[in-house]
Formats: C-alpha cells, sequence, structure tokens
C-alpha cells in the first residue's frame, strides 16, 4: 500500500518560506495573495487494508513526521 | 583541599559541530570535559551533559528531529528526567525540544537568513543552574548563527520559563526568547554559543558566566550526593 503525506506549516504560524515564494510568484506577474510552503513524505508500507494504514500513517505523523505544535497534516493513502 | 572537579559530558553526533569548543569552554571553567560519542547506549558517570550545536543528522525532517533516535539521547533523556543537568546549544536546543525535553520549536528564521554575529542578551532568571554567576537584567554579548532560530512557544509556556531574552530581535522568535528551562530547572536550551564567548581574544567572555554557573551547579550536586 503507498501513502502520501502531506506536512504544512499550521494555520497562523508566519511561513517566511511562503510569503518569499509569493513574491517571487508576483515577480513573475502571477497575482498570489498568499503560498504556504510544506513539504510532502511518500511511504510505500505494508499494511493489509486502508483503514489499518490510515491509523498506522497518522501515528507516524504523530510521533515523527509532524511537529503537531508548529504543522498540520493530511494523510492520503493510494491503492497499488 | 581543592575542590572537585565535576564531569561534564558533551555529547558528539554525526553533524556536531561545537563539540570541540564546549569541550574547551568547560575545561577552561574549572570541569572534566567529557567526549560522549553518540553511539554509546549509556552515559559514563557524568554530574551533567552538553549537547552543542552544529546540524546533527543534516537537520533532515527537522531540525533536531533525527538525533532523538541516536542511541545516546534516551541515556540522556532517561538522566534529564531523573533531574540531571543538561545544556542544549543551538543544534542542542533544538534537539532537546524535539525530544521533548523543553517545551516549543525552533523554526526558520524569520528574515530566511542565515544569522552568524554578536548579539545582546538580557538574563531573565539568575536562579538557574546555568545562569546563577550572571547577575539579573545583565546584559551579555554572546554570538549567534543559526538559520532555524525563531522560537515558538507553546500556548502553555510559563513567563518565568524564560531564562534569556535577545535585546534586539534576532529571528523572530515570539517575544524574543533566546533562551528557555524546563518547568524543574535542570534543563535549559539556548540559541546563541556561550562556548564561542569564554575569552576576551574572542571578542566577549560572557558566555563563560553560563559554564561557570553550570560548573558550579555541577560541583555543589557532585559534593550533596558524596
Amino acid at each position: 500500500m503507498k501513502a502520501t503525506v502531506l506536512v504544512r506549516p499550521k494555520h497562523g504560524i508566519l511561513d517566511p518560506q511562503g510569503e518569499a515564494v509569493a513574491n517571487a510568484l508576483g515577480h513573475l506577474g502571477f497575482s498570489v495573495a498568499t503560498a504556504r510552503v510544506g513539504k510532502v513524505i511518500d511511504l510505500d508500507l505494508d499494511a493489509p487494508d486502508e483503514a489499518s494504514a490510515r491509523t498506522e500513517v497518522q501515528k507516524m505523523c504523530e510521533q515523527l513526521l509532524a511537529n503537531q505544535l508548529i504543522e498540520s497534516y493530511d494523510v492520503e493513502i493510494l491503492h497499488d | 583541599m581543592a575542590s572537585p572537579q565535576p564531569r561534564i559530558g558533551v555529547i558528539t553526533y554525526p553533524g556536531s559541530q561545537d563539540d570541540r569548543d564546549a569541550l574547551w569552554a568547560l575545561a577552561a571553567n574549572d570541569a572534566e570535559a567529557v567526549p560522549v560519542w553518540h553511539e554509546e547506549q549509556t552515559l559514563p558517570d557524568l554530574d551533567a551533559v552538553v549537547i552543542p550545536g552544529g546540524f546533527s543528522y543534516g537537520d533532515y525532517l527537522r531540525c533536531g528531529a533525527i538525533a532523538r533516535f541516536s542511541p545516546v539521547t534516551a541515556p540522556v533523556v532517561d538522566f534529564a528526567r531523573d533531574g540531571g543537568l543538561v545544556l542544549g546549544i543551538c543544534n542542542g536546543f533544538q534537539i532537546l525540544c524535539e525530544a521533548g525535553l523543553l517545551p516549543g520549536a525552533l523554526l526558520r528564521n524569520a528574515s530566511l537568513r542565515f544569522v552568524c554575529r554578536d548579539v545582546e542578551l538580557r538574563v531573565e532568571r539568575t536562579d538557574t543552574p546555568f545562569t546563577s554567576r550572571c547577575s539579573s537584567g545583565q546584559t551579555l554579548v554572546i554570538p549567534v548563527k543559526h538559520g532555524d532560530g525563531r522560537y515558538l512557544p507553546p500556548p502553555e509556556l510559563e513567563p518565568a520559563q524564560v531564562v534569556l531574552r535577545y535585546v534586539d530581535d534576532v529571528n523572530g522568535s515570539v517575544d524574543a526568547i533566546a533562551g528557555v528551562c524546563n518547568w524543574a530547572g535542570n534543563v535549559m536550551g539556548l540559541m546563541p554559543h556561550p562556548e564561542h564567548a569564554v575569552d576576551p581574544l574572542l571578542g566577549s567572555a560572557d558566555g563563560a558566566l553560563i559554564f561557570a554557573s553550570l560548573v558550579e551547579a555541577a560541583r555543589a550536586r557532585l559534593l550533596t550526593a558524596v
């Protein structure tokens, strides 16, 4: 089973990288009000079904992949 | 009779950079400085531990996030939870936050620039094992060198846990916080580098106050334990 974790700076946390990206896009002529920069973690894992995969990946997020003081996360389970 | 030298360990992780300066600073302040390699499963007999600056494990995922899984970190966490004195400097501060020994997190500097210069710090507390040699409200000149030093406290951080503040904004830290301690007061982290400011030849000797405080507290514990 494959999973994708999206880690984002939490709402309300200053994201200077996002501001720099929005600013750069503005220089290219794009009209962008805000940009936020996070990260993507692709996982290939052993799990019998989608529900158990999701539970497992959520535990991974809580224990390591996201720092919940500053980051939020979304888990997407992809079938092979 | 000469007063006993406390044994203070300095952890070296892959990517630690300031371990030698920390060892030197401890020895210069009358401690027996003990290098501790990251592969150690147990700590030698120590009276305090310093986690130095650098870029442990390449700062992968988040600064300090991977060092938490290094073999030596588990006994350091046990040592701290048993009340042992632990000082984390820069990356060491980030590691202590990721390991849950200190509250909060350190984010990319608001300026997105790596800052490397002397800064002024205000001492907010002098009743900690790390600042007892300072006077209340004293200004220390100590260098910073970091790209991820913007401190974000958790909502539950007590004002009394703030030990050091930047006099002027350096990295966008909330409330200009430069150093915090845990609730019990035996663990402190700070972004500035006192080990780079322990002799007038280095531009400032103010960092020696932090090390002298730590050595004194470690010695007091050693004498009590005997």
